[in-house]
């Protein structure tokens, strides 16, 4: 492949420190200029295990993740025969010297001179961020910031450990001697890009962190949530931040109650959303559906992992789109949106914010724990364009209701002060019946009018009937607000060439992947499209039909055994998606994986797609 | 000045003799005690006979999912702490299906008075057992008598030092809509267990019952008193004590969060520079 990339992966076992030398390593080379696609390869278990952390990096954009590997960082003994068939050619291992390696490409380096055992992982990033011709000033800075805050009785060992790590590996000892910096290039060794003076002025985060800054830039209030793997870090983001933001993040005794205190919390007032995983989210169902009853915004993120059940909790699947899209009973409304790099993990989720609050109905941000926690970097976002939503100031969004709805102030008191005799003596209508089937949207507390909705099927002013000729005009007023989210869907990005000989279709974390894959089918004389979804509902088929139609070979290509997207666009459009490409061992779609699976699927000879 | 006529007349869907009515016009009288217009109150309720009742009388309403009424309420209280927020529904609901959450209410402390009809059997679903169904009472779904033991919910509530627990009886509307005064004014999680006849489907634990059991406590009674009101807690079967069993002046949840201090959330937007400075931590 073309693509300039090098990759670094760091494995030893948890508790090692691999996460803190493999962020503060990220985070120098995003600070250096570099892009980085981060891949978190971890068990299930606080300490031993075998955990990997991947640096993909690259002066250019890249957004996906690379199976071989350039450089290795073992921090055990079990690390370099797990990893070593990876290496590539002029690939390096850096390894205590106290460690066992009779692989000639391992450079065996004494830690134990270099600092004490606590600071072993400024020791670690020194070697390796010398050896990869990164800057002196730049890695103490980053040091600094690091144990600065927490431990500033540690910044000065911390340092010194850098220091010496740094010498050590600029080869001024005879070991070092024979292998000259990867950034040098020379003797064989595997070419380190180097990035351009003029970057550097670019954030670093990972998926859940940019799901968090986005729901907060979008104004949300509340958050509430049971923690689980792989969606913790969206609240633990948020906690990080409630202060300053403003915003209640609160740890709550069940998913259940997540989800009904988020609703509770919209009805009243504050944009509200929680985040969870698979059996989670499974709990939360009856409350999905709460939402779309009442008509309450509520933002649900949810981050996949393989199933059934508990499945492999640290892994990565995108196995959960034929359950989010189904979840709660009954029928109402609901858009899913599917982020394919962090920065759309930001403005989806802005963008969920304002759907669910327009449309008054759950709307969810589907992404996985491959993107959750890839770290990568992002340009800094033009913070005076974001806007916020305002709860409650529906009559702006609807375009106004067809009659009933008294309008939102204080003086329309009819239900408070003036001692009405009946529900429908013409207070405030929560549920008017209105041409788009938007209703206007007060807040309790917020007038003197009052706000009445219901679980139970209701009338135009939420309480509760059984007058089967209102449940008729409510369940089409609720379903008619589909039209709107329509309208206001994301059409699937097309990318690459007219009319190709291969279309690829994927949705959400594998965007990456898939156009990489697609950039080396041309490469390899093939003209090839991708066909990506960043949201998969509600679909509007004239959006995207005719690439499908006119392609040759179509293949789906989806983290999931079933073909999950191909599925529903099949059931949407009629067209059958002929190919499929499937990833459904935990890891996450990498080029390497699409191609190798083409390349088999092209062995079995075309299955042409079509309408049935 | 509220006064009671704010809170309206309505029809309702109850059996004739229920004890919802008279709960009804004491949660009026206690509402208009404790001084609340009907927009500063948002009634929160799950489903059963007696989650029905906020329906009939003025005020902002959510009626939710069976069993979910406290964390719906306690997410509506965080988002507006300057509302009065009150659950009402049924013994089924929120000791049965809602157990977990009355217990996390309990150790948050958040302020919402919690109001709940307990008349010892379901009747919505038409006779099942409840909770706090009496062991042995026979019913169509327990034709051998109940083999649980009886939920005690003021028990657990005051041994798990709930800010306020109280009990009364709708037999006795002023002792009722003085607890539900009480229970809306304390600053804190207030639970009012509430005893009420079902007349079509309890035919054991009848206003008579009740009527014969139910004592007001002493007035020298000091609810601070925990180890005395844990005792009296577990009275029940010959001599059932109402009135507030138990209190203390423990910090509400919504006192404790620092980020209330600057008005509820509900009034609050983004503020552009506090954003900039935390995107600032991920250069």
């Amino acid at each position: 492949m073309s693509v300039r990339a090098f990759n670094i992966a760091i494995g030893g076992e948890a508790g090692q420190g691999i996460v803190t030398i493999g962020e503060l390593l990220s985070k120098l080379l995003v600070r250096s200029g570099y892009h980085i696609v981060v891949t978190q390869s971890y068990q299930s278990r606080i300490r031993d295990g075998h955990n990997t952390f991947y640096v993909r990096t690259c002066p250019d954009l890249i957004e996906a993740p690379q199976e071989s590997i350039d450089l290795l960082i073992a921090l055990d003994g079990e690390t370099i025969p797990i990893h070593s068939g990876k290496i590539g050619a002029g690939g390096l291992i850096l390894a205590d010297e106290a460690l066992a390696c009779e692989d000639e490409r391992c450079l065996r380096i004494p830690y134990k001179e270099l600092s004490k055992e606590k600071f072993n992982s400024t020791a670690v990033l020194g070697v390796a961020s010398s050896i990869l011709g990164l800057d002196r000033e730049k890695a103490a800075a980053l040091i600094g910031e690091r144990f600065g805050k927490k431990h500033p009785e540690d910044v000065k060992e911390n340092l010194l450990a850098l220091a010496r790590a740094f010498d050590w590996a600029a080869g001024n000892n005879e070991r070092s001697a024979k292998f000259p910096k990867v950034a040098a290039g020379g003797g064989g060794a595997v070419q380190f890009p180097k990035a351009s003076a003029g970057g550097g002025a670019r954030m670093m985060m990972n998926g859940n962190q940019a799901i968090a800054l986005g729901a907060v830039s979008a104004g949300a209030r509340f958050c509430a949530f049971y923690p689980m793997t792989p969606s913790t870090s969206v609240p633990l983001t948020l906690i990080s931040i409630a202060e300053k933001a403003g915003l209640v993040v609160e740890q709550v005794e069940d998913e259940i109650a997540a989800v009904n205190m988020a609703v509770g919390a919209s009805y009243a007032g504050a944009p509200s959303m929680v985040a969870t995983s698979g059996g989670g989210f499974a709990l939360m169902v009856e409350g999905v559906s709460l939402a779309g009853m009442t008509e309450t915004p509520l933002v649900l993120v949810v981050a996949q992992r393989p199933g059934p059940a508990t499945g492999l909790p640290t892994r990565t699947e995108q196995a959960d789109l034929g359950f989010v899209l189904h979840a709660g009973h009954g029928e109402f409304p609901r858009a899913i949106l599917t982020p394919g790099t962090v920065e759309e993990c930001f403005h989806l989720t802005r963008r969920a914010f304002f759907l669910a609050e327009e449309f008054q109905t759950p709307v969810f941000v589907l992404t996985d724990q491959y993107l959750a926690d890839s770290f990568r970097a992002v340009e800094p976002f033009d913070i005076g364009s974001l806007d916020f939503v305002r709860p409650g100031s529906g009559y702006a969004h609807g375009g106004g209701p067809t009659g009933g709805a008294a309008p939102p102030g204080g003086e329309a008191a009819a239900g408070a002060t003036a001692g009405r005799s009946g529900p429908e003596s013409g207070a405030y209508l929560r549920h008017a019946l209105t041409e788009n089937g938007i209703s206007p949207r007060l807040i309790p507390g917020m007038s003197a009018n009052l706000v009445v909705t219901d679980s139970d099927e209701h009338t135009e002013d939420g309480h509760l009937t059984e007058d089967l000729e209102v449940r008729i005009l409510m369940v089409e007023k609720r379903l008619k607000k589909s039209e709107g989210l329509i309208k206001k869907s994301v059409p699937p990005e097309y990318a690459g060439d007219d009319a190709p000989e291969i279309l690829l279709v994927s949705w959400g974390s594998s965007r990456g992947p898939v156009m990489e894959a697609a950039r080396a089918l041309r490469e390899n004389g093939k003209t090839t499209a991708v066909l990506h979804f960043s949201q998969v509902w509600p679909m509007a088929p004239e959006a995207f039909i005719k690439y499908l139609d006119k392609a040759g070979r179509v293949v789906s290509v989806e983290g999931n055994a079933t073909g999950q997207l191909a599925a529903l666009i099949a059931r949407e459009t009629g067209f059958m998606i002929g190919d499929r490409i499937s990833r459904y061992d935990g890891r996450p779609l990498t080029p390497e994986y699409i191609l190798r699976k083409f390349d088999s699927l092209a062995g079995k000879g075309s299955s042409p797609g079509g309408k049935e | 000045m509220t006064k009671i006529e704010d809170y309206g007349k309505y029809e309702t869907a109850w059996c004739p003799g229920c004890g919802n009515f008279s709960l009804l016009e004491a949660m009026k009288s206690g509402l208009v005690k404790a001084g609340l217009a009907p927009d500063r109150v948002i009634f929160v309720s799950g489903i059963g006979q007696a989650a029905k009742a906020p329906h009939y009388l003025n005020a902002n309403v959510f009626n939710g999912l069976h069993g979910r009424a406290l964390p719906a309420a306690t997410g509506a209280k965080i988002a507006n702490h300057e509302m009065s927020v009150i659950v009402e529904s049924g013994e089924g609901c929120c000791y049965g299906e809602g157990g977990n959450h009355f217990l996390a209410a309990i150790r948050r402390n958040i302020d919402i008075a919690m109001i709940v009809h307990d008349n010892q059997i379901y009747g919505l679903t038409k006779g099942q057992a409840s909770p706090t169904s009496q062991e042995g009472m026979k019913t169509k779904a327990q034709p051998g008598g109940v083999l649980s033991e009886r939920f005690n919910p003021v028990a657990v509530a005051v041994a798990m030092h709930a800010g306020f627990v109280a009990r009364s009886f709708t037999g006795m509307p002023d002792h009722l809509s003085d607890m539900i005064n009480l229970a809306i004014r304390h600053r804190g999680f207030a639970l009012v267990d509430v005893l009420q006849p079902c007349v079509s489907f309890n035919k054991v634990n009848n206003f008579a019952w009740y009527k014969k059991r139910c004592r007001e406590l002493p007035p020298d009674h000091d609810p601070l008193d925990w180890e005395k009101a844990m005792k009296i807690a577990m009275e029940w079967d010959e001599k059932i004590p109402v009135g507030v069993i138990y209190k203390n002046d423990r910090a509400s949840f919504c006192d404790r969060l620092s980020v209330l201090g600057k008005g509820p959330l509900a009034e609050r937007g983004v503020d552009k520079k506090e954003l900039a400075s935390i995107l600032d931590e991920y250069m």
